[in-house]
């Protein structure tokens, strides 16, 4: 795949087999690793980004030429100093910034996959990072940390790989998809199937692009993200433009032209197809319904967890992190739980939050002495 | 750092052995844990109500979450600690019996401090007074108490002998932390330490 912007890239050439059976040939991850792994190979921290994130997590994104989506937390001197952790973060299998995805050129055909993209699921996505650890020599990971979907990464780390990290840290997330998430996203992808540019994914070739639809998808995804207290702080029922109403259909609020404007700025940087892809793994994401149940994910577990959830988070609330902590009292799982006060919604985890930050500075800290880095 | 302690902890932390397993319930800014963790090598865990006692305890590396005893307790499977610790809570717990036939559930042996109201001084003060009794470990006013299930060392005895509850050990503290001995416990007693298990 073409990019548009440098990323570091490692190619796969065995066969790579998912959880629907089927199998990708050659596939790539592309990643971005911040400060320098040490001797011992023991201050690996990776990284999992959410459903519209990517691999850059600290410093300037080249693409948006603005910070990167967790640059507030990952960098020299801040909470994941990365004076002292190596840091990676990579793009999510399914992805539009390099990982394999259906913008990606099948190798059987010379076109881009589209719709002859396999469906992929997390557990798919936490296979293809296990191996890109592996490669970069790294045995056991110092931590897992992800909010949201990059949440649900973390879990699959803690209940698949669990012999190869030592911390976990889900945020703002859960063991599963809830009905109404899955309905939310079904939105999004009806939104995005409906615009006449999609072509049932065969648009890569085609100057159109489906922009609109998944202009809709991200304005009602957005949605999910704040709290109705926050778009009322924010917002109100301010009007854009003039003091009286239009008495017409061009933007009259504030909220309609900051959504729009959130619409209109993400297709920039993201492939409809992908979206299709990554929330459907998110719609399949659920640890309980494996075999044993959401006990038997998290036994003989003798991690250290850090949870974190916020007050005014809809889409993934408390009561979701609680479900899993109670299966992890069954297990020898060292456990720590946090709900933060937070007006900010969902979105709270990528946004200032000093108590949220404090607390997570403190469990690295913790970990810090126990693993000896 | 035992200095750093409250004086009845450091007698509970006398009570734990090296290498246990640990529930501390209502552990506030993590003290005890903390002191369990470095000089006993306790496997610790803890549960406290207060987001600001919870960022403490975190940063101080522990392993502890935000909840309820009152609702939460039944989450944990059975002897699944050694000893739970309740230190001057249960006289704020909404149900104290179900809490504390939990503690014995899914620990070992519960070690169980509270303030003694059967104290002589807070009969003193409630006789001449006639007031809700105040003292350092009960320093709220009648409506803004969090101390809802207040009882005597006689009361807590009653309890166990009723539910079928065995006391192995008993400590009884004057206001300066120092043990008392057995004589007239009840009046001269300002707080109790029991440490109790299933018969």
């Amino acid at each position: 795949m073409k990019l548009k912007f440098e990323t570091q890239k490692i190619t796969y050439k065995d066969s790579f087999k998912l959880s629907s059976g089927r199998e990708i040939q050659s596939c790539e991850v592309a990643f971005q690793t911040y400060g320098q792994l040490n001797k011992e190979k023991s201050n690996g921290i990776l990284i999992c980004h959410a459903l519209t994130g990517d691999q850059f997590c600290s410093g300037i994104n080249p693409l948006t030429k603005k910070k990167g989506w967790w640059d507030i937390l990952i960098g020299p001197g801040k909470i994941i100093d990365t004076n002292i952790f190596f840091v990676v973060c990579s793009n999510v299998l399914g992805g539009c910034m390099g990982s394999t995805g259906p913008s990606t050129v099948d190798p059987k055909t010379g076109k881009q996959y589209g719709l002859n993209f396999p469906v992929i699921t997390i557990s798919d996505m936490v296979k293809l990072q296990v191996k890109l650890i592996n490669s970069l020599g790294i045995k056991k990971l110092f931590a897992v940390i992800g909010g949201s979907m990059g949440g649900m990464q973390t879990l699959e780390w803690a209940s698949r790989f669990e012999k190869k990290v030592n911390a976990v840290i889900p945020i703002a997330s859960s063991y599963r998809h809830s009905a109404q998430n899955i309905a939310f996203h079904e939105i999004g992808r009806q939104a995005i199937m409906a615009d006449t540019n999609w072509k049932s994914g065969n648009y890569y070739g085609s100057k159109q692009k489906p922009k609109r639809g998944l202009a809709v998808a991200r304005m009602i995804a957005h949605i999910t993200y704040l709290s109705e207290s926050a778009l009322q702080r924010k917002f109100g029922r301010n009007l854009q433009n003039s003091k009286n109403f239009s008495f017409n259909f061009i933007t009259d609020f504030q909220i309609e032209s900051y959504l729009k404007h959130q619409g209109s700025s993400f297709v920039e940087r993201f492939d409809s197809n992908s979206y299709l892809y990554i929330t459907k793994a998110m719609d399949y994401f659920d640890l309980s319904f494996r075999k044993g149940g959401l006990t038997n994910a998290f036994k003989n577990n003798d991690l250290s967890f850090c949870f974190f959830s916020f007050t005014s988070d809809w889409l993934f609330p408390t009561s979701e992190t609680k479900t899993i902590i109670k299966s992890l009292n069954t297990s020898n799982a060292k456990v720590s739980f946090v709900e933060v006060k937070s007006d900010k919604g969902h979105d709270a985890f990528l946004l200032d939050e000093p108590e949220f930050h404090e607390i997570l500075g403190g469990f690295i800290e913790g970990q810090i002495i126990k693993q000896g880095i | 750092m035992k200095k750093n302690l409250r004086k009845d902890l450091i007698l509970i932390s006398e009570l734990i052995n090296s290498n246990e397993k640990v529930l501390d319930i209502g552990c506030g800014d993590g003290n005890l844990l903390g002191n369990l963790m470095k000089t006993k090598r306790v496997d610790c865990r803890g549960i406290e109500l207060s987001q600001t006692g919870v960022n403490e305890c975190v940063k101080k590396g522990l392993s502890v979450i935000q909840g309820d005893a009152n609702f939460d307790l039944k989450d944990y499977p059975d002897r699944s600690f050694t000893t739970a610790i309740l230190s001057q809570t249960i006289q704020a717990m909404i149900y104290p019996d179900n809490v504390i036939e939990n503690l014995i559930r899914i620990a070992e042996r519960a070690i169980i401090s509270f303030p003694n109201f059967a104290y002589w001084k807070i009969r003193r003060d409630f006789f001449f007074s006639g007031l809700m009794p105040k003292n350092v470990a009960l320093p709220f006013e009648w409506y803004d108490t969090p101390n809802i299930h207040l009882c005597s060392i006689k009361d807590f005895t009653n309890f166990c002998e009723k539910k079928g509850i065995k006391i192995n050990e008993s400590l009884y503290l004057n206001e300066e932390g120092e043990k008392l001995s057995d004589f007239m416990k009840n009046s001269r007693a300002y707080q109790a330490i029991f440490c109790v298990s299933k018969k």
